[in-house]
């Protein structure tokens, strides 16, 4: 397992090492999944309910398949660990936030207070994502977010 | 036209204050270029043959007075005096300075504009219809969908990091003056039978080395699901386009690859998924925003007569006026090509005059085209005169509206670390060999575009004549191309033959409108001419 520089959970961290796509659906009782990039998520969608912790990684900052890829995982109603692993940069940081990921293992470690300025850095944001944050027309018009 | 409320703005300021934050981190070495790259590119900073270039969004294509004179002002202060016009409706700027750009981004945001995805692999600003609001052919102004697309693809959180870039336009008139389907995503705002508003939706389309149209992925989807549908999209291509070869990951090669049968499946299924995420804007949203493009308060009971005594001015107001939905009122084009000229470039001076005439004659409106020319919206009829004595006095009377000297051209290698050979100087001559006016208008439309690059972002795919830039064992070579267009006709123009060197391929434009001429029939444009005999009399003519 890749340990976290930064988790936005409370719940204790998953112990079990991930192990590959074919692998984990290989075995039965394992419940922690690493997808490549170019890994079909939606594999993991039947048997979402033994899954505790994905990590997806990003083998290049460019390669944004990991984004979408985390969003499928929390729109199919997902709420285990999402970790983000690889060329994980600051500038990422806060877009993998919003897809759904709540925990970070980087290659190279990230500043600290760079990540948290990353974090805190736009008020508000235009559109519903996977997390709760309510978009500038709901604010608006004073609408309920659909969380 | 749309007005930031303080949520608009505050996304900006952040934008200005984390790319001032990026720029700090580059320069004190804490990022490399290459990991810097993509940051300044999503902030339309691109690092040229001779300097860093930057390029502004102006969102489809309006601006007004205080955003015209900024970009005056801008041009003066921090770059050689002037900026070029591109084929996307944006304004660039050749000689920035890396530690002043984020102090340019902040001059920016005052007047509400930004430099927000205008590169990179990023959804890039919506481009529509520069005569939106005003042409007599629409159904509606398509621009309260365009700043709607712009807020939910600004910062999108999933697609940030996309395959490559990706285009979309808008347009609500039969006459397509945005060359809709050249771009990966493209809008036609329709209604169907029952009276209802929607979307005939174009995708895959795009120019580059691998040129496609776009196909028809849709006949109509209503327009409260838009954002639904490009979530969709954006999601098929995200998650399967190739990412090992750069040349092969725009939106248009997947499409090639599945079939359009198997991408449009893909679509609606995951356009069924994301209807049920509720993540659509609401009416409420679309007619807050369409309120601010409301039309202008138009005169009633003006005289629709122009007085055309002055035979120059008639000749202007000719070609260069079109007709406007309101009574005693015009469209105005401003030619930012003049003989000998660089297509699209304006200086700082020539910007506040347009600025002036914008505020005083056109409602406060401006607009640029993707032809790289400008628009006053909404002037009377009865001002035209006036508009025109301005105009020409500051060198921006050009005659020459979609004739042969209204060329679209990209930087080339003057500019462009990219580019292969020169485009201004081609361009320059081949408006030089056509100055002639009478003879441009007795050969009537014919769009030349010119690529230094295959690119393309001088459209040379779409061009009734296309010229690319190539390089031919070290030196300047150019192909011809015929039969291509970017209007609601839109065809992908052929290579005619063997290329040539700068002077050849500048006689051979001329062989080939000559035999143009000789052929025609009454009425008949170039396009026109040459979809109806084929290669064969031109390749004669040019070859011959």
């Amino acid at each position: 397992m890749v340990e976290p520089q930064f988790r936005f959970r409370d719940d204790p961290v998953p112990e079990e090492p991930a192990v590959s796509l074919d692998s984990f659906l290989d075995q039965s009782n394992a419940s922690a999944v690493r997808l490549e990039a170019g890994d079909d998520v939606r594999l993991l969608l039947p048997v979402l309910d033994r899954v505790r912790l994905v990590e997806i990684d990003f083998p290049k900052f460019r390669d944004g398949r990991g984004f979408s890829s985390a969003r499928i995982l929390r729109e199919a109603g997902y709420s285990g660990e999402i970790k983000a692993t690889g060329d994980v940069l600051v500038d990422l940081v806060f877009f993998m936030r919003r897809c759904g990921f709540d925990s970070f293992a980087p290659d190279v470690a990230l500043n600290p207070d760079d990540v948290e300025a990353a974090l805190n850095r736009y008020p508000y944001v235009y559109q519903h994502a996977a997390d709760a944050a309510v978009p500038i027309w709901a604010l608006r018009h004073n609408h309920e977010s659909h969380g | 036209m749309y007005r930031y409320d303080h949520y608009d703005q505050a996304m900006v300021d952040a934008r200005v204050a984390e790319f001032r934050d990026q720029t700090r981190r580059r320069i004190e070495g804490h990022m490399n270029d290459d990991q810097f790259k993509p940051l300044r590119l999503k902030n339309g900073l691109y690092l040229q043959l001779h300097a860093y270039m930057l390029r502004v969004a102006i969102p489809y294509g309006t601006l007004d007075s205080r955003q015209m004179r900024k970009l005056a002002h801008i041009a003066r202060t921090y770059d050689r005096g002037y900026g070029h016009f591109t084929t996307r409706q944006n304004i660039q700027y050749n000689w920035i300075k890396l530690e002043e750009a984020p102090d340019i981004l902040a001059e920016l945001a005052t007047v509400e504009m930004h430099a927000i995805q205008t590169s990179g692999e990023s959804i890039r600003n919506i481009s529509a219809d520069q005569y939106a609001g005003a042409a007599a052919d629409e159904i509606m102004d398509p621009r309260p969908w365009a700043e709607m697309l712009r807020q939910m693809t600004t910062f999108h959180p999933e697609f940030s990091y996309l395959p490559r870039k990706f285009k979309i336009a808008v347009i609500a008139a039969a006459e397509d003056r945005a060359a809709l389907r050249w771009h990966d995503f493209a809008l036609r705002i329709v209604r169907n039978p029952a009276g209802e508003q929607g979307f005939e939706v174009f995708a895959g389309g795009g120019m580059g080395r691998t040129p496609f149209i776009a196909y028809r992925i849709r006949e109509f989807l209503p327009a409260a699901q838009i954002f639904s549908y490009l979530q969709a999209v954006l999601r098929v291509w995200n998650l399967h386009a190739r990412r090992d070869n750069i040349h092969k990951q725009r939106m248009k090669i997947l499409v090639h690859d599945l079939g359009e049968a198997e991408f449009t499946r893909q679509v609606e299924e995951q356009f069924a998924q994301f209807l049920m995420l509720k993540t659509d804007f609401p009416q409420a949203e679309y007619d807050r925003i369409a309120a601010y493009f409301t039309p202008p308060p138009f005169e009633s009971g003006l005289a629709d007569e122009v007085d055309r005594a002055d035979p120059d001015f008639a000749l202007w107001v000719d070609r260069q006026t079109v007709a406007h939905k309101a009574p005693g009122y015009a469209i105005v084009n401003i030619s930012l090509k003049p003989i000998g000229g660089i297509p699209g470039d304006i200086s700082a001076e020539q910007m506040e005059l347009v600025a002036d005439l914008a505020e005083r004659y056109s409602f406060d409106e401006l607009r640029a085209s993707h032809a790289q020319n400008l628009v006053l919206p909404h002037v009377r009829k009865q001002d035209l005169y006036a508009v025109w004595q301005a105009l020409d006095a500051a060198g921006l009377g050009g005659v020459n509206l979609d004739l042969v000297t209204d060329i679209i051209a990209c930087p080339g290698l003057d500019y462009c670390s990219l580019a292969n050979a020169r485009s201004i100087p081609l361009a320059q001559k081949i408006a030089e060999r056509f100055a002639d006016l009478d003879r441009q208008l007795e050969v009537g439309e014919v769009k030349i575009k010119i690529s230094g690059c295959i690119n393309a972002c001088g459209h040379h795919h779409a061009g009734h004549i296309g010229i690319l830039g190539v390089d031919r064992k070290g030196t300047e070579n150019y192909q011809l191309l015929l039969g291509g267009s970017g209007a609601e006709d839109t065809s992908q123009a052929k290579i005619a033959g063997p290329g040539f060197d700068e002077n050849g391929v500048v006689d051979a434009v001329e062989r080939a409108i000559e035999r143009y001429r000789a052929i025609r029939s009454d009425g008949e444009r170039f396009i026109d001419t040459f979809r109806r005999v084929g290669f064969e009399p031109f390749k004669e003519a040019i070859y011959g």
